[in-house]
């Protein structure tokens, strides 16, 4: 893992393993220390946080260790942003069925998605013409 | 430390499996689908799961319970919750998996709702 921070900019790199998660979350954990949000905003955006880099490790780089998962963290008086950006080949989160449909309330997976959005005040998916992709996730603040 | 552990009791025909740590993706997700798996195998079928010491449980965890439940379900088994944190239930709340799962606040209740 590697580590560079600004005043007002956190970005990490981790390899793409599920350890990725905890490691993710405790960075983001951190950092909101810093920002002083409620438990209840904290609460969730560590839950939007461990769904979106699991999504990135399994789904995005297919668990390969060569490939890197970047988090992104910036703060400014407006809002809190997160970015996970994986190099898979990315995906259309509105194929992703929706979870509470009754049709679907017994698949056993299928609600990280869900809870991003349920959590984050935005969540949108970017292609990146570099390669990969990356989720914005966004709390106001 | 393991993520989950897991500690099995009886209480006559009901197996309680007093749980405590995180149901997440990875080691605690596979620790529940161990033990239940072992469970059927072994021919129990009533089984009461107890979360009061489940801190945190993400989508996978979720996604473990869900197949717990279709699992026990399947062999003609029940498969009852008890003592929910306020966070679990907000979560199976807002995915509205309170309406399938048989959650309990009392032990002796959800003992005793077992056929």
């Amino acid at each position: 893992m590697t580590l560079d921070v600004t005043s007002e900019t956190t970005e990490l790199r981790f390899p793409s393993r599920i350890e990725a998660v905890d490691e993710a979350a405790a960075a983001v954990s951190e950092f909101m220390n810093r920002l002083g949000l409620s438990e209840d905003v904290a609460f969730g955006v560590d839950m939007a946080v461990r769904e979106a880099v699991t999504n990135a490790v399994i789904h995005g780089n297919k668990l390969d260790e060569a490939k890197l998962v970047e988090l992104t963290l910036r703060n400014s008086p407006e809002v809190f942003e997160i970015r996970v950006h994986d190099q898979g080949s990315g995906f259309n989160p509105n194929e992703v069925p929706d979870p509470t449909k009754d049709e679907n309330i017994l698949r056993t997976s299928g609600r990280g998605i869900f809870f991003m959005r349920n959590f984050m005040d935005e969540v949108d998916w970017l292609p990146d013409p570099e390669g990969g992709t990356s989720v914005r996730m966004i709390k106001k603040r | 430390m393991a993520e989950l552990n897991i500690s099995e009791r009886q209480a006559g025909e009901v197996t309680i499996l007093d749980m405590d740590g995180k149901i997440t993706i990875g080691e605690g997700s596979v620790a529940l689908r161990t033990a239940i798996r072992r469970l059927l195998e072994e021919g129990k079928k009533k089984i009461l799961l107890n979360l009061a010491k489940v801190g945190y449980i993400d989508s996978s965890g979720i996604g473990e319970l869900v197949s717990s439940y279709t699992a026990i379900g399947k062999e003609t088994g029940q498969l009852k919750l008890l003592n929910l944190t306020q966070k679990l239930q907000d979560l199976l709340t807002i995915t509205k998996l309170l309406t399938v799962f048989d959650v309990y606040e009392s032990e002796e209740e959800a003992l005793a709702s077992f056929k």
